[in-house]
């Protein structure tokens, strides 16, 4: 089959490669039919993930038909299912708690060791995300082996658009996610940093949990535009100071709920950030965290601090004075997507969330490495890329 | 002499930092075989019944256990163990069961001319909601002590590594009916599990 391979820092090719097979009971094979390009696998296009290796398939958004089932697994084929990018096993104590980014089996014992080491714990596994979450294969291919089929991927009925229900696999249960860690009251007003996919469906839930504000924060007038459609009031950060304007914003208090959904790449001529810029381009080993520092500043005393974006390992400069000194909450995490899928997929299917408004660019799977290029390049007008297999034939 | 062995804590001997805390071991919990003392401690959400009596099946351990290559099971309590050494080599010995307790504990110990002499135990203890804890205590003299130790590291054969690989996929096996892997073919699986 045709599969979309990482070959190293910007380079992403689309090799063929044998198909998978079932290999454990409750695997089933997918054949896809819509995979999206996430603001994570951007982290693997710069090469900030460790553990990557040549030849590594990507992707960890995808839906498609279900072509083949082992003896275990619930699906039948035929069926189209949208896939949770965390692979968990659902009978672990942690997924019993509905913790499924934190399943105990989700990761080969092996690949364990690395996370065990670096957190403390393993975490679940991720399709194409590293061998650090598992070394999956992941689905910006023509197929995908996908494990526990029986717990993770949810059945769409018939006549439901892919491009309506494929956000369901990571960015819409984790904005949805970063909202309710926020634990928005009446009458709230809720900051957020980055206007990517996360950060806007993240302004989207929040009006729908109840915020009275939001205040959305990012640079690339396209992506301010779009958050300004839900309700959100924008600042952007080259124009405007932020910490300023929340202030100001707010009446002197500051946001109730700061959100960072940006991560370990954020933008801009901080100083704070150019150091940490070049720490990460000579291996001194930090994540680039202007984002979260500025979050934690404008948040409120006794606050909630929702933190979505991804980062790998340590941080510098952490204000973790300030931290202490409002009496601050953190929440954060890998999203428990199969937690979530079920409610949001009536909330689209009740048209209470659209996620369609998202997709600037469908594409075939085979120029797959052009729209890496691109999301990477023009994230403006690029806000986010579909790959459908066969779409220029 | 025995040496003086006083702790002050509730931490178990194989996270102790004292160097004697094999001997130790071996005066109290398991039959003393060498220097070396690994611990590792898992929960599983199944009941202990079940784990033990997997477990007491020694011809059940081969399908979790990596490195093991055959256990022959000789009568109701000795067993002939092959397994994989570092540089493709297989080591062997008779294990006897020393002691044991059904659905709670299993004490083991290597026969005399055994490659690697080594013993342990392996305890259940119900965690009530959360399962069972399942604890594992090893004690074994490396090959070619210290050196062998490095090597086998290197190889990933180190039995400190190996039981706490062993121990997840024990779980991942109790726990889902299968053992995780990110294998794309089974001709890829097959060269994994060699
Ligand atoms: N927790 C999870 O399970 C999970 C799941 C998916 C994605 N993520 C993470 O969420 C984050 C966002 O994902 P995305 O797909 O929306 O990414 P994205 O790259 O499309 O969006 C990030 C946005 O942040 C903006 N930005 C950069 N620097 C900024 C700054 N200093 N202040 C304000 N905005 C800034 C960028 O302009 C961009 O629009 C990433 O870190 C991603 O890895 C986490
Ligand atoms: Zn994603
Ligand atoms: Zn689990």
């Amino acid at each position: 089959m045709r599969a979309l391979a990482w070959h190293g820092k910007h380079d992403v090719r689309m090799d063929t490669v044998p198909d998978p097979e079932i290999l454990n009971p409750r695997d089933a094979i997918i054949k896809i039919t819509s995979t999206a390009i996430c603001g994570s696998d951007l982290h693997l296009y710069d090469n900030y993930i460790p553990t990557m290796q040549a030849g590594d398939i990507l992707g960890h958004e995808f839906m498609g038909e279900v072509v083949e089932t082992g003896p275990k697994s619930t699906l039948k084929k035929g069926q189209r299912v949208v896939v949770p990018f965390t692979i968990a096993c659902g009978s672990c104590y942690h997924c019993g708690k509905h913790q499924y980014s934190a399943c105990d089996n989700g990761l080969p014992a092996d690949n364990q060791d690395i996370a065990q080491t670096i957190y403390g714990q393993p975490m679940s596994g991720l399709f194409g995300y590293s061998h650090m979450t598992g070394g999956y294969a992941g689905g910006q291919a023509e197929y995908v082996r996908v494990p526990f089929s029986d717990v993770g991927p949810i059945v769409i009925p018939d006549g439901v658009d892919d491009d309506k229900v494929l956000f369901l696999s990571d960015i819409l249960p984790t904005g949805w996610q970063a909202a309710e860690y926020a634990e928005i009251e009446p009458g709230d007003t809720v900051a957020v940093w980055g206007c990517g996919p996360v950060g806007l469906f993240a302004v989207q839930s929040a009006f729908l949990m109840g915020a009275e504000r939001v205040i959305a924060i990012d640079h690339f007038p396209k992506r301010l535009e779009l958050a300004r459609k839900f309700g959100a009031e924008t600042i952007n950060f080259e124009e405007s100071a932020v910490y300023e304007a929340l202030m100001e914003m707010t009446g002197g208090i500051g946001p109730d709920a700061v959100i960072d959904a940006v991560g370990l790449e954020a933008h801009g001529l901080f100083v704070d950030n150019i150091v940490d810029q070049i720490k990460a381009s000579t291996f001194l080993g930090t994540d680039r965290t202007h984002s979260i520092r500025q979050a934690i500043i404008a948040c409120r005393k006794g606050g909630r601090v929702s933190m979505p974006a991804v980062y790998g390992g340590f941080v510098d400069k952490f204000p973790l004075g300030a931290f202490m000194e409002k009496g601050l909450t953190l929440k954060t995490g890998q999203t428990h997507v199969q937690h979530y899928m079920p409610a949001l997929l009536n909330a689209i299917m009740e048209e209470k969330i659209d996620t369609t408004f998202l997709i600037s660019h469908r594409m075939d799977l085979e120029d797959a490495p052009k729209a890496y290029d691109m999301f990477k390049n023009d994230q403006n007008n690029v806000t986010k890329v579909v790959l459908k297999p066969g779409l220029g034939r | 002499m025995a040496n003086e062995f006083a702790t002050t804590d509730d931490a178990p001997l194989t996270a102790s930092k004292d160097k004697h805390a094999a001997e130790q071991a071996g005066q109290t919990l398991i039959e003393p075989k060498g220097d070396s003392l690994v611990g590792r401690a898992v929960t599983i959400n199944r009941p202990a019944a079940e784990l033990f009596a997997y477990w007491r099946d020694f011809s059940n351990l081969a399908s979790f256990m990596e490195n093991v290559v055959s256990i022959d099971t000789l009568d109701a309590k000795r067993s002939h163990w092959v397994v994989k050494a570092p540089a493709g080599k297989t080591v062997e010995w008779n294990a006897v069961v020393t002691d044991e307790a059904e659905n709670s504990f299993i004490a083991w110990a290597s026969e005399e001319g055994a490659d690697v002499p080594n013993s342990g135990r392996i305890d259940f203890r119900e965690a009530g909601a959360r399962g069972t804890v399942v604890t594992a205590t090893i004690n074994y003299d490396p090959p070619m002590g210290v050196v062998g130790k490095v090597i086998a590291k290197l190889f990933q054969r180190e039995p400190a590594i190996q039981a706490r690989r062993d121990l997840r996929r024990f779980k991942q096996l109790m726990e889902t009916g299968e053992i995780a892997t990110a294998a794309f073919t089974q001709e890829q699986l097959d060269e994994e599990r060699n």
